[in-house]
């Protein structure tokens, strides 16, 4: 090794080649993170859904698919609004302060518009689908059931804005999915951009 | 760096970790005249590396099944975020992995790279070339495409011009009695599991071997001849980190290229991709003409140009293969008393020269279709091939060679 | 000696010759098409879902893909097939059994069909229908002789017959005459068919739109990159003598 080389202008180029090598390898591995995202076909079978609720009986329940998930839309009698109502003191998270739901449909009802209520049907606590329930006081749920769901699983109890009762297993109310009307009679799920203002 | 050198520490008396890094890379001595030629060895294990990392992100979306392999091809191509580029690295890389063998091959030819002590070197070399071709060829079946389809069935089909064995042989291979999903299938394992880890394993043995007698270098003389007091060769360098920096300069040239490619024409006007591999595999229609992808046509028209003898297409199958092989027997053929084509005399470079020629006509021609003519062609040019090899004991010991220098030539 | 550097030669000569007797194939048309013209593609895009989708599949097209080439989410919603979504794939209104029991034949998928077929072949092969009378669909193909496929290009393009001029020194030309215009003169039909092969080639590979953009900017870093590995290299080598 020869004294007369310049120190300084080796550390500076050996440190300008390696910034510049490693924004190469970051640019390399870029594509390939990328790939790990969910694919167009993956993101179309995600896309938002359209639904007709016009046939929905009032206290029945319509099941769609989105992004794989089962959706419930409920069409709620005045009497079951009624009974929400009633048993604030029994719930977990009454007033919807831990926002499972868009900032719309937090209000009493967790909807847009008090009967039809729309929920993501999957547990909070292990991701089971529980069972609708909309009698009262059936034999097997005891004579406090308000109607609700009821998680096969573990036990969960839901009242019917999906909010969980104390006691069970759940740590929070099912999640309210974003959705909007696109007419009185056709429900979107999964976009809500007209919401967003509201 | 307190910290790291605790932890260096720690585990260097544990295993070998210093020691390594010394034979292999700080006080492994390279021969100082490495030129152009010598860049293709690095790059080669760079594409095996790329092949490697992008078929790994492939097989994430691949379907193995007759029924939807072509499918999940533009499945990728379209549909998985970059999952083009992904596809078109590795596709672009199979090619690539050819045009920097084959030059890395020609490098230790005319440099006489396989000649004593480097025999066993260039044997395992020869392993992975071969190893390279199975490895190219099941992986071209997989986009399940006509020419995928084609293109095997007609290799396959030379397995059953065997004598005896031959029909119940390409059955075997194929696990059918045409090419099938069972055929897709192995094919798709031996191509993602099987032959990488049998590359990885022999590339690994290569370079041990390659570590152990040291590099060849253009002038073909042992730079371990001339060494200083300390033992240290006189005209050798530290592969770290001279010839490290060196090869990254070859790295960033290649990659350009490569780039170049992936971007801009990974069709390579169909040589890469094959337009008819757009169309799906059809089992009841052939295109209008098959070839095989060009890095393995100058074997093909060897296989054509030889006619079938005792109504059998098995010699032609044979010349092929030995064709294929024949470097294999370099280290015998060659009596110069020279390594390098730098001190050899005009009748090798004439025949050297041919040889070049022969092999890229070969190439060419294995992609045209069947002309009198070009069968003609063809059989005089696999004459000059094999010539090459047969007569090399005699023109290698006739020839007027310069003497070796005792040192390397540096400027 | 001699004898060697003769043979070498011959073998020059005989690999350069037989290169240049390259096999001539069909005459094709150079099609009008450009990736960077995209009302041109917006056309073509539109063609192609009102004319083609009938009976050809594009199983690998996804509606929602139209935006890489400018159109917005309304104009592709009015081109969407009753009960389609944005992220459906183009799917042919006619299943192909009974595509094969009309024509004789399962009409093909188009999504790559520039890929394999390329932009001249589909250019040239669009415009080449002709009465045959002999055809079970009364038309004929001078690039795909005996095509199953009806000409349903002929309302625009009008009716072509094939005749044949003789040429001094006796060879014999096929040449294609508009014996009945149709709604579209010659150059408004050739554009059209422009804009749907220029259609058909980027649906044949949607990312070749990014492709070269990204290719650019890989490019131009990898050269700033080889100026700094090349002067690190000069650097640490002359340390070597």
């Amino acid at each position: 090794m020869t004294d007369n080389v310049d120190r300084s202008k080796r550390r500076l180029l050996l440190a300008a080649t390696s910034a510049a090598g490693g924004v190469a390898a970051a640019g390399m591995a870029t594509p390939f993170v990328l790939s790990f995202m969910p694919s167009e076909r993956a993101k179309a079978a995600g896309a938002p859904v359209e639904v007709d609720i016009s046939a929905i009986e009032p206290g029945t329940m319509k099941v769609v698919e989105w992004q794989g998930k089962p959706v419930w839309i409920v069409r709620r009698t005045q009497e079951m609004l009624d009974l929400l109502a009633k048993h604030d003191g029994d719930l977990t998270d009454p007033a919807g302060n831990i926002p499972q739901q868009p900032d719309y449909c937090n209000n009493p009802n967790r909807s847009i518009k008090p009967e039809i209520f729309v929920v993501i049907g999957i547990c909070t606590h292990l991701g089971c689908s529980p069972s609708y329930r909309p009698e009262v006081a059936p034999a097997d749920l005891g004579a406090d059931w308000g109607g609700g769901w009821f998680c096969p699983c573990h036990g969960s109890r839901f009242d019917l804005s999906a909010r969980v009762y104390k006691g069970s297993p759940a740590p929070t109310n099912l999640i309210v999915p974003p959705h909007q009307y696109l007419s009185d009679t056709t429900l979107l799920i999964g976009d809500d951009k007209k919401m967003g203002a509201a | 760096m307190k910290y790291l050198k605790n932890l260096l520490g720690w585990v260097d008396e544990r295993f070998p970790l210093i020691e390594t890094w010394e034979f292999h890379l700080s006080k492994y001595y390279a021969p100082k005249n490495f030129n152009f030629w010598y860049f293709f060895g690095s790059l080669a294990l760079l594409v095996l590396v790329i092949q490697i990392v992008s078929g790994i992100f492939l097989t994430m979306s691949y379907k193995p099944d007759a029924l939807i392999a072509f499918a999940s091809v533009e499945y990728i191509m379209r549909d998985v975020q970059s999952g083009w580029l992904i596809r078109y690295i590795h596709s672009t890389g199979a090619s690539m992995f050819f045009i920097v063998v084959y030059l890395h091959m020609f490098r230790g030819m005319i440099y006489g790279s396989y000649r004593k002590p480097r025999e066993l070197l260039w044997i395992i070399g020869v392993v992975i070339y071969l190893a390279l071709m199975a490895e190219a060829f099941m992986g071209y079946l997989l986009p399940w495409g006509q020419m995928s389809f084609w293109g095997a069935q007609v290799i396959v089909n030379l397995f059953s011009s065997v004598p005896f064995v031959g029909n119940e042989l390409s059955v075997l291979i194929r696990g059918d009695f045409v090419i099938s999903d069972a055929t897709l299938n192995r094919f798709f394992a031996l191509h993602v599991i099987a032959i990488p880890l049998l590359l990885a394993g022999i590339v690994f043995v290569h370079l041990v071997a390659l570590h152990a007698v040291g590099s060849n270098n253009p002038d073909g003389i042992e730079i371990k001849k001339n060494k200083d007091a300390n033992g240290i060769p006189l005209d050798g360098i530290p592969f770290f980190p001279f010839i490290v920096v060196k090869d990254i300069v070859a790295v960033v040239l290649f990659l350009i290229v490569f780039c170049a490619i992936v971007f801009f024409a990974p069709d390579m006007g169909g040589y890469f991709i094959e337009a008819n591999n757009f169309v799906p595999a059809n089992p009841m229609q052939t295109p209008a003409h098959i070839a095989p992808v060009w890095y393995f046509t100058p074997y093909y028209a060897i296989l054509r140009a030889v006619p079938p003898m005792f109504g059998s297409q098995f010699p032609g199958v044979i010349a092929m293969g030995v064709a294929a092989i024949a470097v294999v027997f370099l280290p015998w053929l060659d009596r110069g008393p020279v390594k390098s084509i730098r001190y050899r005399g005009p009748i090798y470079k004439a025949f050297m020269a041919s040889f070049v020629v022969s092999f890229i006509g070969l190439g060419y021609l294995g992609l045209m279709p069947v002309t009198p003519t070009y069968t003609l062609i063809s059989q005089v040019l696999s004459v000059v091939y094999f010539a090459f090899f047969i007569l090399m004991p005699w023109y290698t010991k006739i020839d007027k060679c310069k003497p070796e220098p005792d040192r390397l030539t540096f400027k | 000696m001699k004898l060697i550097k003769k043979l070498w030669v011959l073998v020059l000569f005989s690999t350069v010759s037989a290169m240049a007797f390259a096999s001539s194939e069909a005459h094709l048309d150079k099609a009008p098409a450009s990736l960077s013209d995209q009302a041109s593609l917006q056309r073509g895009a539109k063609f192609f879902v009102v004319n083609c989708i009938a009976c050809h599949s594009a199983a690998y097209m996804r509606y929602n893909r139209l935006a890489d080439i400018g159109m917005t989410e309304a104009e592709i919603k009015t081109l969407l097939p009753e009960g389609s979504k944005l992220g459906s794939t183009m799917k042919a209104a006619m299943d192909s059994e009974s595509a094969k029991m009309a024509f004789g034949a399962a009409p093909p998928d188009l999504s790559v069909i520039a890929r394999s077929r390329g932009n001249d072949w589909l250019y040239t092969y669009l415009r080449s229908f002709y009465a045959d009378a002999t055809r079970p669909n009364g038309v004929n193909n001078v690039l795909f002789p005996l095509v199953a496929m009806p000409n349903i290009l002929g309302g625009l393009q009008g009716e072509q017959a094939l005749v044949v001029e003789k040429h001094e020194g006796g060879h014999e030309v096929q040449m294609l005459k508009l014996t009945t215009p149709g709604s579209m003169t010659t150059a408004e039909f050739d554009a059209t068919v422009g804009d749907l092969v220029n259609y058909l080639d980027f649906m044949g590979e949607p990312a070749k739109l990014v492709r070269y953009k990204i290719g650019y900017i890989v490019l131009g870093f990898l050269f700033l990159l080889l100026i700094l590995t090349y002067a690190l290299k000069k650097e640490f080598w002359k340390d070597i003598h």
